[in-house]
């Protein structure tokens, strides 16, 4: 997998063997990882996964132990204000710059870039216009994350990091939020963003990398995260008992379920006009496969978080 | 769900090529800007306008009122009329707190709030922030300053320096009173340990030194041991050069020393300015503490 060369530049992030520490702890422990240009890749992971530490070295605020890491062809730890002027960065909530209005906000951002958008434009793209006057401790909370993309994407970045973009949103809030993002995406901004939301990941990503104790432990589209084995079909179905006794539930991991419900519909001795009790075969979602990915402990691992739901597991 | 998958284009999307000739705006440029962003955030905030802009020129008028009630002088007679007498510790007052206490607080909050990562995380060059901040105290000050002394020349008949050797130490002590507090709140930013904790932290310093420095009270009547103490630190010496400024003639025989010591006040707040400046650039961080 690792190459010794140096990274590729022409994606628009290489990560290769990364390493960060604190102390003892392996925040970030060998992950690789590319983002093509024009790409939008979510990562995903529980707290403590390492997300926001590498997120933080791929955007020059921290340093890294170990490892090649290569941003706009370009080391973060050693990068200047150009390579500034080319990323994006969406940090985390915050509450700072609250006595300014948005639009001073936005038109003061505009002068550190040299090939800045129109602040009046930008304010009506991300939906701001009528606040333009509004001090931003007045803002609500989605408010105030546009206005934070607002400042992120003043510059024109090429590359636009989101850390956590919709935490603590409603649910139309994040719709919208997810509307703007997408119109970035469309206009070939390469998107980097966390995030604790699948849902997020699913619409808004080409690609997911999940990550658990510093280590990327899957990459793909949402819809092939994990692999056909991750996304093996459960077979449910309940089985009358021998001796006239309540039926029991069963359920089953197969790679072809049709043929093993043909299988069990024979050895049931159900006949073609016949059903077998209870019947059901389910495709993990994305969450049941990220749960599995991430090691969550087998009592809420994919088949028994979902068995649960309809009763009494076996 | 509304958006399928599969209308993605991975890779595919055009990569936006910059026209290019954009030059990255100049650090003084920025500066400029920010001087102006600077200003307008320190007077929207409330606290931040009474406590540093106009503390003392309320201070002034409280004090000059209450003891200046049936004519109340200081020193041997014929004394010196209170307002008069009480209007150097003023002037020095405001540029500390102008200076040193505005910086310590802001930046502080600032780091805190995560305002400061986030001009990190732009093309802002450091050295455009400084000149903000920097740009910032000395307007502030400066027309703190001439308020106070239109305050005290109209309102309590404080008579002005008539020479230009005397407006000439004013000037050089305000210039270098600023830059040393400037830098040393820069440098005092990264001891409280949130942003809520920076006013308690602040100001307590800032109002002991006060009291000890004789700017309420006289101070050659302080015990002499909290003169010593006083003279280790700036605000002493911004209030003596004041003083040569504003009090009559022949007035250095009411210091301790009985003169004004103009060669140490320089010596004291360059050595502040020159061991901030070293403290600062090496401790100076633009994320929290508890933030790696």
């Amino acid at each position: 997998m690792t190459s010794s060369d140096s990274p590729a530049t022409d994606a628009a992030v290489v990560v290769r063997g990364l390493r960060k520490s604190y102390g003892s702890k392996h925040a970030v422990d060998g992950l690789d990882l590319t983002v093509e240009r024009g790409e939008v890749v979510a990562i995903l992971g529980p707290n403590g996964a390492g997300k926001t530490t590498t997120v933080e070295i791929l955007e020059g605020f921290r340093d890294r132990d170990a490892g090649e890491v290569s941003v706009l062809g370009v080391d973060p730890a050693t990068a200047g204000r150009s390579w500034r002027a080319r990323i994006g960065v969406v940090l985390q909530t915050m509450n700072d710059q609250a006595e300014l209005t948005v639009g001073e906000l936005v038109r003061h951002f505009a002068r550190y870039y040299p090939d800045p958008r129109d602040p009046a434009e930008l304010i009506e793209a991300v939906g701001l216009t009528d606040k333009i006057g509004t001090r931003t401790r007045q803002l609500s909370g989605g408010q105030r994350r546009r206005l934070d993309v607002a400042l992120g994407i003043v510059g024109h970045p090429e590359l636009l990091f989101l850390d956590e973009p919709t935490t603590g949103f409603d649910p139309q809030a994040r719709r919208s939020f997810w509307d703007l993002v997408a119109g970035l995406r469309d206009a070939g901004t390469t998107i980097l963003l966390t995030t604790h939301y699948l849902d997020e990941a699913e619409q808004l990503a080409d690609r997911v990398a999940v990550v658990r104790d510093g280590r990327l432990v899957a990459l793909g589209a949402p819809h092939e995260l994990g692999g056909p084995e991750a996304r093996r079909a459960v077979v449910r179905w309940s089985e009358p008992a021998a001796e006239g006794g309540p039926p029991r539930p069963r359920q089953e991991r197969t790679a072809t379920p049709t043929a093993f419900v043909r299988a069990l519909a024979a050895r049931l001795g159900a006949g073609p006009g016949d059903e077998i009790p209870d019947l059901q075969v389910v495709r993990p979602s994305l969450e049941d496969v990220y749960l599995g990915l991430i090691g969550e402990p087998a009592a809420t691992g994919p088949v028994m978080a979902t068995a649960a739901l309809d009763g009494e597991p076996s | 769900m509304t958006t399928p998958t599969q209308a993605r284009r991975p890779g595919a999307a055009p990569t936006r090529t910059r026209t290019g000739a954009g030059r990255l705006p100049s650090t003084l440029a920025i500066g400029w800007s920010r001087v102006g962003i600077e200003l307008r955030q320190f007077f929207r905030e409330r606290d931040a306008v009474i406590f540093i802009f106009a503390y003392p020129i309320i201070m002034l008028a409280i004090f000059a009122t209450v003891f200046g009630q049936d004519d109340g002088r200081v020193g041997p007679p014929p004394g010196i009329p209170f307002a008069q007498y009480f209007l150097p510790g003023m002037v020095a007052t405001g540029v500390m707190l102008s200076s040193f206490q505005n910086l310590a607080i802001t930046i502080a909050s600032e780091r805190d709030d995560g305002g400061l990562k986030r001009l990190r995380a732009t093309p802002m060059p450091a050295t455009s922030y400084f000149l903000g901040k920097v740009g910032q105290v000395l307007l502030t000050s400066i027309v703190q300053a001439a308020l106070l002394l239109v305050v005290a020349a109209t309102l309590f008949d404080v008579p002005m320096p008539d020479t230009a050797g005397r407006w000439w130490t004013f000037v050089w002590i305000f210039a270098l009173g600023t830059a040393t507090g400037c830098v040393c709140g820069i440098g005092f930013s990264a001891v409280p340990r949130s942003g809520r904790a920076a006013s308690a932290v602040v100001t307590p310093v800032v109002l002991v030194l006060q009291f000890i420095s004789g700017v309420f009270f006289q101070y050659d009547q302080l015990p002499t041991w909290m003169q010593q103490v006083a003279s280790l630190f700036p605000l002493k010496w911004m209030a003596q050069g004041m003083r040569s400024v504003f009090l009559p003639e022949g007035a250095e025989a009411g210091e301790v020393s009985g003169s004004w010591e103009h060669g140490a006040t320089a010596a004291v707040l360059l050595a502040y300015l020159v061991v901030g400046l070293v403290l600062g650039v090496r401790t100076f961080r633009w994320r929290r503490r508890d933030d790696g």
